[in-house]
């Protein structure tokens, strides 16, 4: 990333189009859904959609050929936060498609849904273009506001309130620390700027300094750790993707893991690259912790969205693995990852939405039994997404897996990719026991499958593309080395 | 040119293809006489071929028609080297093959009857079984024109193949399905040493290639190689000793013998010119094919000439005792196939492949009239159940008595000629053991004579033991059985005669064997050759002469004049007689230590490393720990929020530790 920097004017708000355009309509969503009568919900629904593809448009008319800053070097723009952005548009999308049925079956097909999703979406984005320390607080906090507003959404539901209650302690707790963390790095190199920091950092600490950045770097270790679900950092994960809505669990699962990626890219490898000895040490621990328990324990799990919280723990662990390689290759790896993972996390609690119906949520593996008679397609797409997530040929899962695991060898951490292959085959286990239950047990009941014809759609173009993908994995590869040329 | 050659084998290759694949389409009639026209076209071909090399001197020709693939610059050819040596095998192979053909018909007419009326496996197995012979002859020309390794093993596979479909051929008899898969195993042994052997060549001489590899032969006798740690082996050596195991196996030396007096559960046809005249020989052909490899090492030679010698004299011991026709018959091809070896042993290599060929011709012979035999017998082939069948069968009886004659080389025979000719040379030979071999093939002379006229008094002369159907019953054969019959006694009488003057004592190998300076037996024998009369003459006078004389007496005198005396003598020497019957307890001992020992490492792996280590342990263990794991961890999401919180501390701690002390 040592693009050609051009500041135009101190402000530069041009630059800063899409997020602006999507907070003015976050608010305008929030005022039309004041005034609309409960049957005519479906507006807010429209105009959130509406504004996400306007965003990403904005976004896209808005090329890359070099990176621009804006809001006195708040904010970035540049490949990274290009591509991450306009994943995050995406699957946002397929989120709020996902999202119609479910609530209105709930009787709880409110516009503060898609208001407070809005909210969150522009919270990622800016930590996403985040130059500045303060930028990527701030849009963590708006990001993390809203999640604890969303899980808490159902607010009749005792396991939806308890979740979000312990999120929300939780989430402030590791706020505090990454603010602690970032204070004391301020404190030592005398600016919040990511570019900044990285020459002071550069340009000779001795070693009562080093000592103090080392406390700093594992305060903000630490938070990053607790956003993406790191083990020991993960405890939230199983009863907030348990105790939340699927819906909002489909939501917290997939985008705000690539706004995570971003944080880590952000400020341990701009801002902290000087420190990458140190923090290597750390993530490594966090990354083999992180396989090992959530592959081990969702095995144990009869809840499918416990297994699946489980499971993006583990992911998380493999995602890391590219991260370790510090090489471009593997930060590159790591994107592939990650955008692998948020592509097959809304399809496999996606799955979990169209089973569920009023009263039913589907939640159970045992729910999923016989399903191949009941849908022989949704059965073959679960089968796509788990085998996916799995890592079996020929599916994008399996690239992304090879990708991390070869970026680890390319260092010579053999021993890091041998656990990571143990580890993905004990994984293996729990995904294919949901294949199983679907083709070999019998149906417990045979209602059919009901839902809208845009889920069904997005759902099935959802799997597919995971097929595809796999299939013709290169284009999506030659995009995220590109981000790290 | 190349086309002519190339059309001698692929001619039975598409009659084989034809009737076996379009068996039910052309029928009995189509399927027969398509393949005997390939086999014809062969058989006239390599009489061309004979013709011209033998009368017009046309040079060997060594060409390469098809570069299959270059692996590693080794090249993988199709080619052919057609020398006289080639020329010799391939118009034997031919003709013993168009003869078997031609019999084939009548005696596989009735072949319904072998199979259970209810049974799929006997459908067209009339046409499946000309299939099988021609494609049969299209490997064994193709292994004896070959010019190189790749070919020579592909052959060499090949006809092991087809000799494992025909002796299972009658694959609903439990006996027929055990010898095959035994014939295929102890081949398997012998094709491994063989297959070490190319390897070897292939390493250390970089070419598959019999010119380039003899090229370099004396090169590779100066280079040793280390099998085990501070013992060094001449490569030349550890080659050819390589190669014999690979002949051993195929050529049913002692101790891979066990599987040829097995493989004559197949049809009689197949035991002629599989097991007797052409397959079996595919050993000592190779042999004195790599005669430049083998004259550079004496000690790959005197294992040969051992090996060869015991199998010439044990293999014929077990011969006396058996009762079934075609066993005496097979253990006679062990002991004669015993003698070819003891000649490669003694640098003989003209004389061994003489001996093939004669061997080839009365062999095949006496197989047919055996196989006429038991067609009249209406397949009975115990010998004690025969008897007094000369007046019955005269043809087949005289055309015997021929085949007999020349097996225990009575002067005049084709047999004599090779045969004395062996004996001879080892009696000249300078190899070490040549002593011990000469006393051997002497002695089996005796052995040779004495069991093949007890098969022929016991078949032929005597009282008609036979029941009264059966008796009743008895006629010569059809046409199509007693023409090969006498088509093979003509060349048994004169062959060796006529042939030994050029073969053996002239220039007709010319460059295709190579006999070092330093083993001269033959050519000190040649010194005092004066012609096949003169030789004949001399025969008269020979300790082998007497020997093969009283063997033939007391055969007479034991089973014909005096019978009782069989049972006395049994008695008399009940140990050896039981250590005969049971073949010298090899088959025993096989099943005991590689069948058993096998059983035994298999099972034991199968426990110890299978279920306890692999599956007991490392599948279910790992399976096991993994899911004992899950259940205490999943312990620890105690749903408590300062449990949590609590981990977070500790998390962050340990990181301190890491980023402070690391």
């Amino acid at each position: 990333m040592t693009a050609e920097i051009i500041t135009m004017g101190s402000l530069n708000i041009v630059t800063a189009m899409p997020e602006i355009f999507l907070l003015i309509m976050a608010c305008l969503v929030l005022l039309v859904d004041l005034y609309l009568p409960a049957e005519k919900r479906q507006l807010t629904y429209l105009l959130a959609q509406l504004s996400l593809i306007i965003t990403l448009v904005l976004m896209l008319m808005n090329p890359v050929t070099h990176t621009t800053l804006a809001f006195n070097e708040f904010y970035i723009h540049d490949p990274l936060s290009q591509v991450l952005k306009s994943f995050i548009l995406i699957i946002s999308f397929g989120v709020f498609v996902y999202s119609r049925d479910y609530l209105a079956q709930r009787n709880i097909f409110k516009g503060e849904f898609y208001v407070l999703g809005l909210f969150a979406i522009a919270g990622m984005m800016l930590m996403v273009s985040a130059n500045n320390m303060l930028m990527l607080y701030l849009g963590l906090e708006l990001l993390s506001l809203c999640l604890y507003a969303l899980v808490a959404y159902n607010r009749d539901n005792a396991k939806a309130s308890e979740a979000a209650m312990k999120y929300f302690i939780l989430g402030a707790i590791a706020s505090g620390m990454l603010l602690y963390g970032m204070s004391i790095i301020y404190g030592l190199t005398g600016s919040l700027k990511f570019t900044d920091i990285a020459t002071a950092v550069a340009t000779g600490t001795n070693s009562a300094q080093h000592i103090g950045l080392v406390f700093g770097l594992v305060f903000i270790v630490v938070a990053i750790g607790f956003k993406l679900g790191a083990v020991p950092f993960h405890m939230w994960i199983p009863d907030v993707y348990h105790g939340a809505p699927t819906v909002v669990t489909v939501f917290i699962g997939s985008a705000p893991k690539l706004a995570g990626f971003a944080m880590f890219m952000r400020l341990l490898v701009e801002g902290l690259g000087g420190l990458q000895a140190d923090w290597q040490q750390m993530v490594i621990v966090l990354s083999v912790l992180s396989m090992a328990v959530g592959n081990i324990v969702a095995i144990a799990q009869a809840n499918l969205k416990r297994m699946l919280a489980y499971s993006t723990i583990s992911h998380i662990g493999f995602l890391l693995l590219g991260i370790i390689a510090t090489t471009p290759d593997g930060y590159a790896a790591a994107m592939f990852y990650t955008i692998s993972y948020a592509l097959m996390a809304l399809g496999g609690f996606g799955m979990i939405i169209l089973m569920a119906r009023k009263g039913f949520e589907a939640e159970n593996i045992a729910d999923f039994a016989g399903l191949n008679q009941r849908s022989p397609w949704f059965a073959f797409i679960m089968s796509i997404l788990m085998l996916s997530m799995a890592g079996v040929p020929p599916t994008l899962g399996f690239w992304a897996k090879v990708a991390v695991i070869s970026a680890v060898i390319d260092v010579n951490m053999v021993w890091l990719a041998i656990l990571a292959v143990i580890f993905s085959i004990v994984g293996v286990f729990y995904y294919i026991r949901i294949i199983k239950v679907m083709y070999f047990d019998e149906a417990t009941e045979n209602t059919p499958i009901e839902c809208g014809r845009d889920m069904q759609l997005t759902l099935s173009t959802n799997g597919l593309a995971i097929l595809a993908l796999g299939l013709y994995p290169a284009a999506l590869m030659a995009l995220c080395v590109s981000v790290f040329k | 040119m190349e086309n002519l050659y190339l059309a001698i084998p692929l001619a039975p290759l598409v009659g084989s293809v034809i009737a076996g694949f379009f068996g039910a389409q052309i029928g009995r009639r189509g399927a027969h006489t398509v393949t005997i026209l390939g086999v014809a076209v062969s058989f006239v071909l390599s009489l061309v071929v004979l013709y011209q090399h033998l009368y017009q001197h046309a040079p060997a020709v060594n060409a390469t028609l098809y570069n299959w693939m270059i692996v590693g610059g080794i090249q993988f050819q199709v080619g052919f080297l057609i020398d006289n040596l080639t020329v010799m095998m391939m118009t034997v192979v031919s003709f013993v093959s168009l003869m078997v053909h031609i019999y084939t018909i009548g005696y596989m007419s009735d072949d319904l009857e072998n199979w259970p009326k209810d049974s799929l496996a006997g459908v067209n197995s009339y046409q499946r079984f000309f299939s099988y012979i021609a494609l049969f002859t299209f490997s064994m020309l193709m292994l004896v024109m070959s010019n190189n390794f790749m070919q020579l093993f592909f052959g060499w596979e090949a006809v092991g193949l087809v000799s494992y479909l025909l002796i299972g051929f009658w694959a609903v008899r439990p006996s027929a399905v055990y010898a095959n898969l035994k014939a295929f195993i102890v081949n398997r042994v012998g094709d491994f040493g063989f297959m070490l052997g190319i390897a070897a060549v292939v390493m250390y001489a970089g070419s598959l290639n019999y010119a380039d590899v003899f090229a370099k032969a004396h090169l590779m006798s100066t280079e040793t190689m280390s099998l085990f740690p501070g013992h060094n082996w001449n490569v030349v050596s550890v080659i050819c000793v390589l190669l014999f195991v690979g002949a051993m196996g195929k050529s049913a030396q002692i101790p891979l013998h066990v599987w040829l007096p097995d493989s004559m559960e197949g049809p009689t046809p197949i035991s002629a010119l599989i097991h007797a005249a052409t397959m079996v020989t595919a050993g000592i052909f190779m042999v004195a094919r790599m005669s430049p490899l083998y004259e550079l090492s004496e000690s790959a030679l005197s294992l040969v000439m051992v090996t060869g010698a015991l199998t010439a004299l044990l293999m014929g011991l077990v011969g006396i005792v058996q009762n079934d026709i075609k066993r005496v018959i097979a253990y006679s091809t062990l002991s004669q196939l015993g003698y070819m070896t003891v000649a490669l042993g003694a640098s003989a290599y003209s004389a061994a492949v003489f001996h093939l060929m004669t061997h080839a011709f009365f062999k095949a012979l006496l197989f047919l009239a055996a196989g006429s035999v038991i067609i009249a017998m209406h397949h009975e082939q115990d010998m004690r159940k025969m008897g007094g069948l000369k007046k019955y069968l005269p043809i087949t009886y005289w055309t015997s008595l021929i085949g007999s004659l020349a097996l225990i080389g009575f002067p005049g025979f084709s047999g004599f000629f090779s045969k004395d000719t062996i004996i001879d040379v080892v009696h000249h030979s300078t190899t070490g053991g040549h002593g011990f071999a000469y006393l051997c093939v002497l002695s089996a002379v005796f052995i040779t004579a004495f069991y093949t006229f007890r098969l022929f008094f016991l078949v032929f002369h005597g009282e008609p033991r036979m029941d009264a159907h059966t008796k009743a019953h008895l006629h010569e054969p059809p046409w199509v059985v007693w023409l090969p019959l006498i088509m093979l006694a003509i060349p048994s009488v004169f062959i060796g005669g006529f042939t030994i003057g050029d073969v053996l004592f002239g220039n007709y190998f010319g460059s295709a064997i190579y006999i070092s300076p330093h083993h001269e037996a033959l050519a000190e024998l040649g010194k005092h050759f004066h012609g096949a009369w003169a030789f004949m003459q001399e025969g008269f006078v020979g300790p082998a002469f007497y020997l093969a004389m009283f063997g033939v007496f007391s055969a007479w005198f034991i089973y014909m004049k005096r019978p009782e005396i069989a049972g006395v003598i049994k008695q008399k020497f009940a140990l050896i007689d039981t250590l005969l019957v049971k073949k010298y307890y090899v088959d025993e001992l096989y099943a005991w230590l590689f069948g058993g020992g096998s059983r035994l490492l298999g099972k034991g792996l199968w426990t110890f490393g299978d279920v306890r280590f692999i599956d007991g342990l490392l599948v279910n263990g790992s399976a096991q720990l993994v899911a004992w794991f899950a259940l205490v961890t999943r312990r620890l999401q105690t749903g408590f929020l300062y449990h949590y919180a609590f981990a977070m501390i500790i998390g962050l701690l340990m990181l301190f530790g890491l980023g402070l002390f690391r």
